[in-house]
């Protein structure tokens, strides 16, 4: 039996372009420290390290070594520290990581830390493209941006989906961002804006597009004991997973609907005791790299039926003064440090869940989805948090 | 340390060679390219017919031995056409494609061409989920994926 588990603490850095202001140790330290200074903990009172990024887009291979400044003098010194790289889904399995160190019994205080400096690269795209299989399709060009672009195309033409719908996300999510000092695109946009953005790959434009950012987010996992010594409003773990699909998009006939994610959902909900998500739920942080991906998962996490998507946010359930806000942060659309924003996603949930999410505020949140997809549209975590021990 | 200093950039590159061996299955595939057959393999317990090629099914975890040439004709499943430059990536406007061959159960990416893309408009009249595509092949054939040059529309 897994022990119960809470979150802490969630610290995050400051995020733009390019932070030319900090090394990459110190961004890393300021997301560490944010954390530690939350929990009230020292270096000392940690017991291990989970270590989250993506190796090419620094320009640094090995990061976790790169950072040792930062990990070591967060307690990581003669500690163990262990390295997740799962492509987008990397901040999403780090969480897990320090959840599962946590939950198996064997450390009782785990930090977890998530970075990346995509401001770092000169072609994010390019780097993007070496995830694509060597032999039969890296010539095509495709990327992140494409794979999504193909998911869309295919939830125009089967339900109906359009530029109007994505634009109506981006603005709610650029909205939301300009609540949070720790947001990357903090400016106003408008559905008319939105649409006269120039076409990146048919159906997305620039504003249904994440940016490149510079990023680091650090969580504080304990065990129960420990977890209500720290605070009294901790964030509880009440489900968490992740699911693999299998590499071969053209193997999927599905790109529309994601039903690796509707699976993993169900899986998660049990845990958790979930039945209805968009009643019971009371903020999601959903990885929306790009506009049409949210519709898609309101779909696939059981926010409404297949199709309705758009309807969601036509009739503005998922804003900050509907029945279920979705990214109050302004999401992954707004900020986008790689390895970094799966975590951002649970740092979110946690802040929102322990009441100190400042101006971005959900009043009485009591249960808090966070999600992350990764690799070629085929990884996917999943961590529901609550208020209240499991 | 005063504020007015500007920060120092320091420039970094990776420039790396690779070799990436195709292996036996996608080594077989590219020969039947160059004469001219699309070749891919089924799989005996789930029988679905895997495009591309590839050495074992990922669902039933048994390797794959049973060649089967298939159609030079297939379905659109899904497409993009892409307007924006990026360092190192094919010159825009280009169009991926996601086609399903004629016998088999899993499309495989390529491009689309000899249809208008420049205009945004005129591509969304153009290019149709649902559209019948075949191969054109390249007049020079090496072995490789690029000897399909790109998929049509057929007549």
């Amino acid at each position: 039996m897994p022990r119960r588990v809470a979150i802490v603490a969630a610290g995050l850095s400051r995020t733009s372009s390019h932070r030319v202001d900090v090394t990459y140790p110190e961004l890393v330290r300021e997301a560490v420290s944010a954390a530690l200074e939350q929990a009230g903990l020292q270096h000392h009172d940690i017991d291990a390290v989970a270590y989250g990024s993506m190796d090419p887009f620094d320009g640094v291979f090995a990061p976790e070594r790169w950072n040792v400044e930062a990990c070591a003098g967060a307690g990581a010194a003669n500690l163990p520290l262990m390295k997740i790289t799962t492509g987008g889904t990397t901040g999403g399995s780090t969480a897990l990581a320090g959840y599962y160190h946590v939950a198996s019994g064997l450390f009782d205080v785990v930090l977890a830390v998530a970075s990346q400096r995509v401001g770092e690269t000169l072609e994010a795209q390019l780097v993007l493209n070496t995830a694509i299989d060597p032999i039969y399709e890296r010539w095509l060009g495709a990327g992140a941006i494409t794979i999504a672009a193909l998911q869309g195309a295919r939830h125009f033409w089967r339900y109906g989906t359009t530029e109007e719908d994505l634009a109506l996300i981006s603005v709610k999510d650029y909205e939301n961002a300009r609540r949070n000092p720790y947001a990357h695109l903090m400016r106003m946009l408008t559905v008319q804006d939105a649409l006269q953005t120039r076409m990146i790959s048919w159906p997305l434009r620039l504003s249904d597009c994440c940016p490149s950012s510079d990023g680091a987010a650090a969580l504080i996992f304990a065990s129960e004991e420990r977890a209500r010594a720290i605070t009294d409003r901790p964030a509880w773990v009440i489900g968490a997973g992740q699911i693999t699909d299998n590499y071969w998009v053209g193997d999927r006939t599905w790109y529309e609907d994601w039903d690796s994610l509707s699976m993993l959902a169900r899986r998660v909900y049990r845990q958790a005791k979930i039945s209805d998500p968009l009643r019971e739920l009371d903020v999601a942080e959903l990885y929306n790299a790009f506009s049409i991906q949210e519709i898609i998962e309101y779909e696939a996490l059981g926010f409404c039926d297949k199709g309705k998507g758009a309807e969601l946010i036509r009739k503005g359930v998922t804003t900050m003064e509907g029945e279920l806000p979705v990214c109050p942060s302004g999401g992954v659309l707004c900020t986008n440090p790689i390895g970094a924003s799966g975590m951002i996603r649970v740092a979110e949930a946690a802040l929102q869940t322990m009441g100190k999410a400042g101006d971005r505020q959900v009043p009485n949140v009591r249960k808090a989805l966070a999600h992350a997809w990764g690799a070629a549209i085929g990884f996917h975590t999943l961590m529901v948090l609550s208020s209240e021990a499991p | 340390m005063t504020q007015e200093e500007e920060i120092i950039i320091v420039p970094g590159r990776w420039d790396l060679p690779f070799r990436h061996t195709a292996g036996r299955v996608a080594s077989h595939f590219f020969y039947g390219l160059k004469e001219k057959r699309i070749l891919a393999l089924r799989c005996p317990r789930c029988r679905r017919v895997l495009m591309p090629p590839r050495p074992f099914c990922e669902r039933c975890f048994v390797p794959l031995e049973d060649w089967v040439e298939v159609g030079q004709q297939g379905v659109l499943e899904a497409f993009t056409t892409c307007y924006a430059r990026f360092t190192g990536l094919p010159d825009p406007p280009y169009c991926l494609i996601l086609v399903k061959l004629d016998g088999t159960d899993s499309a495989l990416q390529h491009l689309l061409g000899e249809v208008e893309l420049e205009d945004i408009d005129r591509m969304k009249q153009a290019v149709r989920i649902g559209m019948r595509l075949e191969a054109v092949w390249r007049e020079e054939r090496e072995g490789g994926i690029q000897d399909i040059r790109y998929f049509r529309p057929v007549e």
